[in-house]
């Protein structure tokens, strides 16, 4: 930053394949500092993130990782849209280092864009491991594009690779070796030229010509939209019929092969093996842990292990964010000056603190279980879980990896719905999406063991807790398959998957891996449910009773009186008729309004209402209250209609940002609902015939 | 090369090298597989294959789990 008269503002996109250690790459250029956002239109997250470099300002892009950059994905429109519309100064492409030949793939449609490249082999160190040498000036000549051996992971190569963009935007010494395609394919993109030639109108006009033919007669859907021209679309028909004719195959198929001819001839000459291929150690560890009888067990072995930990380890900081939140809230409550704007202090203290304490507490959690996670992903292991996981999956229909966000789900379903995003097909992603609030989370656990405890001998407890899991995964079960045979309905893609290899994960990526989830967790709580929280405080404050009817009251029979007031209130006991069906009364249903701001809230509503406080003793005598109250029956069908009901306000909105549309989390708002309406309306019903 | 020996993908036992002889999908999926380096000529390795579920293969230097369905689209025959 010294003369900032030479600096200049650069963008560079990174582009590779999925395994490629893009990431690391992205992390190790520009650490922390990155901002996530979405692509215009898309659910495709963006990341961004800048770093200085002798003089310059690198403005760095994260393309969505792909293999090819064709008009068939979503990603793969993005990452292309990117570099063809002329947003990125130069293109940095991601190689492992270790696999070139597959690699490489990628790099030759780069270069067909012609813009300006660098290749970062990253991962050579492994690649030496394995026995590869490259002789990198002779396949830099070879391919046209600058060549920078690096390994992300222990930050080598950074440097380089920052001078290598540099002198590419500055002082190019190469240009993009264009591709040969053979004779036969060489005629037809030269005759689509000359036509497209004549019509300069054509849109995309601003794209390399031969990049433009090329698409054309790969049948290139983006591209063929672009030809409205009915003599050009002859040509190209007429054309890719040829090769059609003469290679009985499609002219993309061909021309992916000559892509891989020109790599194959290109790493002849400059890749050794200098080790006999051997079947390395990775396929008996694969052999080991994607084993019919072992794989399954030594899954759900790990996966317990981290939800332990999670549980156990994440209740101690938990604990002290309880303790934080409950001492910042009696300290404002305490030195609030006497009769000063009471009303401002019950909403800072009861509204705010109480409202957004009570989903930052989970934060400890929510990170333990995505360190954990990342732990499982970054090593490699998740893939073979998804393929142990498949078969059972599979009969469901959805795909292996949809088990990841489910067991998500477990400890809270913001996170769980944030982890969809590894889901490649929509309509699976969406399924999974939709019946995720279903898989009981962590805030569901206080109503639980309340009501567990108050109407059930001790006995019962662990088979009563199990059983309402239990009911939870089924119901979401048939609701992925009536929702997979009805609304989104479609075809299962035919599945392919890549497996990466196994690696070491370092702490940088996995820290930034944890805390950028967390992090987006937290700015939720900020926002969303900061402002529900203060509209259901409103909701449970207001209208205020009259003075005289608090008069000679002790305070939690004034927090009675004044929640039996307020909208709330009004609204439990307007709703009480709907409600009776189900064996409940306006106190439950009152409780319920609150709870759809947070699902643990219901049990702190249900306190007030008994005009109870919330220490040790008192949830014994809330247990002792709901007891006379309510017979078993109607606990459970509470517990039941809490574990299936609308989910709370974050999950409507993070269904509503990873959806992409308040449709669909209006839908599974109100699906729930009626779900949970209609479940226990039998339940309740079939349960008073059967009991008497 | 006789036709007899030709076999779908998901028929080779884990262990078992093979070569593609052909695929028989949509363009989409064709075009997906090629990008995975999936292709005709390109030769494979099965490294499991329970007879039911997914498969799970070797080529060009990477591991590609493939569903059953997908891997009864690629014709191969044993080398």
């Amino acid at each position: 930053m010294a003369s900032s008269k030479t600096l200049q503002n650069l963008t560079v996109a990174l582009a590779g394949n999925p395994n490629s250690g893009k990431t690391t790459v992205f992390n190790a250029l520009v650490g922390t500092r990155h901002r996530v956002a979405n692509y215009p239109g898309v659910t495709v997250e963006k990341k961004e993130g800048r770093c200085h470099h002798s003089g310059h300002e690198l403005n760095f892009v994260d393309l969505p990782g792909t293999y090819s950059l064709t008009a068939y994905s979503t990603e793969e429109l993005v990452a292309r849209h990117f570099i063809l519309d002329g947003q990125a100064d130069v293109v940095v492409d991601i190689l492992d280092a270790s696999n070139i030949e597959r690699h490489l793939y990628l790099a030759t449609q780069l270069m067909e864009m012609q813009v300006p490249l660098v290749l970062a082999f990253n991962m050579s160190d492994v690649a030496r491991a394995k026995g590869l040498e490259f002789d990198l000036k002779k396949l830099e000549i070879l391919l046209g594009v600058r060549i920078v051996p690096m390994v992300a992971s222990k930050r080598e190569g950074v440097n380089e690779l920052l001078d290598a963009i540099i002198e590419t935007i500055e002082s190019p010494q190469l240009t993009p070796t264009s591709l040969q395609y053979g004779d036969e394919v060489e005629e037809e993109l030269s005759l689509i030229g000359r036509a497209i030639a004549e019509h300069p109108e054509v849109v995309g006009a601003q794209y390399p010509p031969r990049w433009i033919a090329l698409k054309l007669l790969e049948g290139d859907k983006e591209a063929l939209g672009w030809i409205q021209d009915a003599a050009i679309q002859e040509v190209i028909n007429k054309s890719r019929e040829h090769l059609k004719e003469i290679f009985g195959d499609n002219a993309d198929i061909i021309i992916a092969d000559r892509r891989y001819g020109f790599i194959s001839g290109a790493c002849q000459e400059t890749v050794k093996d200098t080790v006999q291929a051997r079947h390395d150690i990775s396929d008996m560890i694969d052999r080991f842990l994607t084993n019919r009888y072992v794989g399954l067990p030594i899954f759900g072995g790990l996966m317990f292990l981290v939800f332990y930990l999670t549980f156990t380890i994440g209740a101690y900081p938990m604990g002290w964010l309880e303790s934080l939140f409950g001492w910042l809230g009696a300290g404002i409550y305490n030195a609030w000056p006497q009769d000063f704007l009471l009303w401002m202090r019950s909403l800072i203290v009861d509204g705010i603190i109480g409202g957004v304490g009570g989903v930052v507490i989970f934060l400890p959690n929510i990170l333990m279980l995505f360190l954990g996670i990342a732990i499982l992903e970054d090593t490699g292991y998740m893939a073979r879980a998804a393929f142990v996981m498949d078969r059972i999956m599979h009969k469901i229909g959805l795909h292996g990896k949809s088990f990841i966000p489910m067991l998500i789900g477990f400890g809270c379903s913001v996170p769980a719905i944030m982890a969809t995003r590894i889901l490649e097909n929509r309509r699976n992603r969406l399924a999974t999406m939709l019946v995720i609030p279903l898989i009981s989370c962590g805030a569901r656990i206080p109503i639980y063991t309340l009501f567990v405890a108050a109407f059930f001998p001790e006995h019962m407890q662990g088979p009563m807790m199990w059983l309402i899991y239990v009911i939870g995964i089924l119901l979401a079960i048939a609701c992925i398959q009536l929702l997979r045979k009805t609304l989104l309905k479609g075809e299962t893609v035919p599945f392919v998957m890549e497996l990466p290899p196994y690696r070491m994960p370092t702490w940088r990526g996995l820290l930034i891996h944890m805390w950028g989830r967390g992090w987006m967790y937290l700015k939720k709580a900020g926002t969303v449910i900061l402002l529900i929280s203060i509209i259901l405080w409103v909701a449970m404050s207001y209208p205020k009773p009259a003075e005289s009817r608090l008069a000679g009251l002790d305070e939690l029979q004034q927090q009675n009186v004044t929640l039996q007031h307020s909208v709330a209130g009004h609204i439990g006991r307007t709703i009480e008729p709907a409600l009776e069906p189900l064996g409940f009364d306006w106190k439950i249903g009152t409780a319920l309004i609150g709870a759809s701001a947070a699902k643990e809230v219901f049990v702190s509503q249900l306190s007030i209402i008994y005009s109870l406080g919330d220490s040790e003793e008192s949830v014994d005598a809330l247990r002792r209250h709901l007891r006379e109250d309510y017979s078993p029956l109607q606990g459970f069908c509470v517990m039941l209609f809490c574990l299936i009901t609308a989910p709370c306000v974050a999950t409507v909105a993070i269904t509503r940002k990873e959806s992409g549309s308040w449709k669909w989390a209006a839908f599974q708002y109100f699906g729930l609902t009626v779900l949970a309406y209609v479940v226990t309306l039998v339940v309740y019903q079939s349960g008073r015939l059967i009991l008497g | 090369m006789e036709k007899s020996n030709v076999q779908p993908l998901d028929k080779i036992p884990a262990g078992t090298a093979a070569q593609i002889v052909s695929i028989e999908a949509g363009t989409g999926l064709k075009n997906r597989l090629a990008s995975m380096g999936l292709l005709v000529d390109v030769g494979v390795r099965v490294i499991r294959n329970d007879g039911a579920g997914q498969i799970i293969i070797h080529v060009k230097n990477s591991k590609v789990i493939l569903g059953r369905g997908m891997s009864h689209k690629i014709f191969v025959i044993r080398v």
